[in-house]
């Protein structure tokens, strides 16, 4: 298990003080002016030497995309976006990031926007957070009020931060969806390239993190790449917050070591399944956009993104979403078919209609009132949707039903035949 | 997609605008983003109508799109794509019950059962008593307190059925109910029963304070740079201690 020295959200359960002065006491604000004086270049190495991937899903280097941005500010201005609009369900990382330990994030962006050569960044709020939204602001006007940010602050870097707020779109999590949001348009994602460090927010160079990955930043600076790196396995390395929900005695985020056994993880800090590991069914392993794994797999997978990567599913945000044999993972599956129906942002027809296809098509699977030819029909539909998006929303309507008739093909066919067969009596 | 219409003209009110206080919130809102810039606060200002009107109302999308300089249209298409923003009358208490799979799982069923016992049938419809109205909503982001629900800018986690039917009735009574998990004892997201993480007292005694700093390299330019000998502690503001033979 991960020492508590080495956990970087020391404050997620929100038992101490999230004020500047309690996090000043955890650690944070310690000696920021030295990181800053590593300079640019020297900071996005120490982030490319600690290995970190991008904690929003996708698990892009971080250090690789800060240095995208241009070298020096030419005639427009460089922003940091910070993608806040957590909304993948069975993700609640974040929340509890911005509402117990906000000054993370708040010294995070001031060294991500150094090394990134910003002197003003956004924090995107999903709009239901609403508290939390409120916390980071207090954090934020408390940054403001001690000098930290701010212009002619105490580290030499004029820097503006601002917090900004949805209004409950799932697809504002996809970066372009979130910059065309923040420029007050529908959050419809755009084509790439141009990519964002390029053509980002008002046309000027952007990068968009996720607010892990920045509120990380600081500590890895701190305490070198080294540590992060030797924390986890090659390529998977650092510390992650995961968020185990559904059947699980005790559902919890905790911070964890990346690679831990996924049965190491349900049992030493949820309690276990419900009923025991035996009477355990599926696990999805990274929010609801990653295909699930069944219990043979869950055994001794581990959890981090090459290992969920070679039994076909993902990472995604380390939200696990566990079910038990009492499940009926068909209409689980069908839940959230609803879901990407209801989120598709309309742009692209494959997803726009897709997805309400899938979606009528898992309704009437849940019941068994179908054909068996249909599961390969569906299956062949997912994959026109899949890759043939501007954005990966496609891709996440697709993934959760093929992942379903991989791994539980039985049970559809299983279900229609019960159902046939009540239609004949 | 979901398809979204603004409310009948006959329900619409004749005019809107924002309080003394909202208007002047709005133009420290529209200075958080540069010059030209002043459609990004679009949202924010929807938000805020909302709040002071219970929905959005077609004068509020014209006196918003006026405020910003945007097109009617422009506005008409932020506030029918976000799904927050409500565009009929709701209750004073509008009951949002998240039913994705992780809530689902843990029960949501029962929750939605009991709002449809206590408010009304059918969602998005107003109670009787004009209170409440309830409706179903996608994954809200508080999945290990699941169930839950949100009313107004409030969470309410970790549900039953019959802990549903007590809260919406005690609102109904006028009595103040408590945000967060419902179920006693447990405070924000740590398992039940307990923290089993962050449990070491020297996290939080101000011991971690200066602890790195020896870790934090001199400045450098380059990687083969970062690896020489350090140099030039006075350029910071305070010299860093180094135990003697120390590396970098």
């Amino acid at each position: 298990m991960l020492a508590d020295k080495d956990r970087i959200f020391t404050n997620l359960y929100g038992f101490q003080d999230p004020g500047l002065e309690g996090a000043k006491k955890r650690g944070q604000w310690d000696n920021t002016k030295a990181i800053l004086a590593l300079g640019p270049e020297a900071i996005v190495d120490i982030m490319k030497k600690s290995g970190l991937r991008g904690r929003g899903g996708a698990g892009f280097p971080t250090g690789l995309k800060w240095s995208f941005m241009p070298k020096e500010i030419k005639e427009r201005p460089h922003y940091l976006v910070v993608n806040a609009d957590e909304s993948e369900p069975g993700t609640c990382k974040d929340r509890d990031i911005m509402r117990n330990d906000p000054h993370t994030l708040v010294e995070g962006c001031l060294v991500a926007s150094f090394a990134m050569r910003a002197h003003a960044c956004y924090i995107y709020v999903r709009g239901e957070f609403i508290r939390e939204r409120e916390a980071l602001q207090r954090a934020v006007d408390e940054a403001y009020a001690a000098k930290l940010i701010g212009k002619n602050n105490i580290h030499g870097w004029d820097f503006d931060l601002y917090v900004h707020h949805g209004a409950g779109a799932y697809i504002c999590g996809e970066e372009t969806a979130l910059l065309e949001s923040l420029e007050g348009k529908k959050g419809q994602p755009r084509l790439k390239p141009p990519f964002p460090a390029n053509v980002g927010l008002y046309g000027c160079p952007t990068t968009v993190n996720n607010v892990e990955s920045i509120a990380v930043a600081p500590t890895i600076i701190r305490r070198g790449a080294g540590w992060f790196a030797g924390i986890g396995r090659p390529n998977n390395t650092g510390t992650k917050v995961f968020c185990i929900s559904g059947h699980v005695n005790k559902p919890c985020n905790v911070e964890e070591e990346m690679g831990i056994p996924l049965r190491e993880l349900i049992e030493r800090h949820c309690g276990g399944v419900r009923g025991g590991w035996d009477n355990l069914l599926a696990v999805i392993p990274g929010g609801a956009s990653v295909p699930l794994l069944p219990k043979s797999i869950c055994d001794d997978v581990l959890m981090d993104f090459d290992s969920l990567r070679a039994v076909q599913s993902g990472l995604g945000t380390a939200a696990v979403i566990v079910m038990d044999k009492s499940t009926d993972v068909i209409k689980a599956i069908q839940r959230l078919a609803y879901f990407y129906k209801h989120e598709s942002c309309g742009q692209c027809t494959p997803c726009r209609e897709g997805t309400g296809w899938m979606w009528r098509v898992m309704t009437r699977l849940v019941q068994g009132d179908a054909k068996t030819g249909e599961i390969d029909l569906l299956q062949e539909v997912t994959k026109q949707i899949e890759g043939h998006t501007i954005c990966a929303l496609g891709d996440a309507a697709a993934w959760p039903i093929q992942g379903l008739i991989r791994h539980f093909r039985p049970e559809i066919e299983r279900r229609i035949a019960d159902h046939m067969k009540e239609a004949a009596q | 997609m979901s398809l979204r219409r603004l409310a009948p003209p006959e329900i619409q009110p004749a005019s809107f605008a924002f309080s003394a206080e909202n208007a002047e919130w709005a133009q420290a809102t529209i200075a958080k983003y540069p010059q030209g810039r002043q459609a990004s606060a679009v949202i924010s200002l929807l938000w805020r109508g909302q709040e002071q009107e219970g929905w959005v109302s077609h004068p509020m999308i014209e006196s918003i799109a006026r405020m910003l300089n945007m097109p009617f249209i422009r506005v008409l298409e932020v506030a029918t794509f976000y799904t927050m923003f409500n565009l009929e009358p709701v209750g004073t208490y509008l009951v949002q019950v998240c039913t994705t799979t992780p809530c689902w799982l843990r029960g949501s069923d029962d929750v939605v059962a009991a709002c449809k016992k206590h408010i009304h049938p059918h969602e998005k419809t107003v109670s009787e008593d004009g209170k409440f109205s309830w409706m179903e909503v996608e994954c809200l982001g508080a999945c290990v307190n699941a169930p839950m629900l949100q009313i107004g800018s409030d969470f309410y986690e970790d549900l039953d059925g019959p802990t549903t039917e007590r809260m919406i009735e005690d609102l109904r009574a006028g009595k103040e109910i408590k945000p967060g998990p419902q179920n006693y004892g447990r405070v924000s997201s740590e398992p039940e029963g307990g923290a089993l993480s962050l449990t070491d007292p020297s996290l939080y005694d101000g011991s971690v304070i200066g602890q790195y700093h020896e870790q934090v390299p001199q400045p450098a330019n380059t990687d083969a740079e970062a690896k020489a000998p350090t140099q030039a502690a006075s350029d910071r503001e305070a010299p860093i201690q180094k135990p003697p033979g120390a590396a970098t």
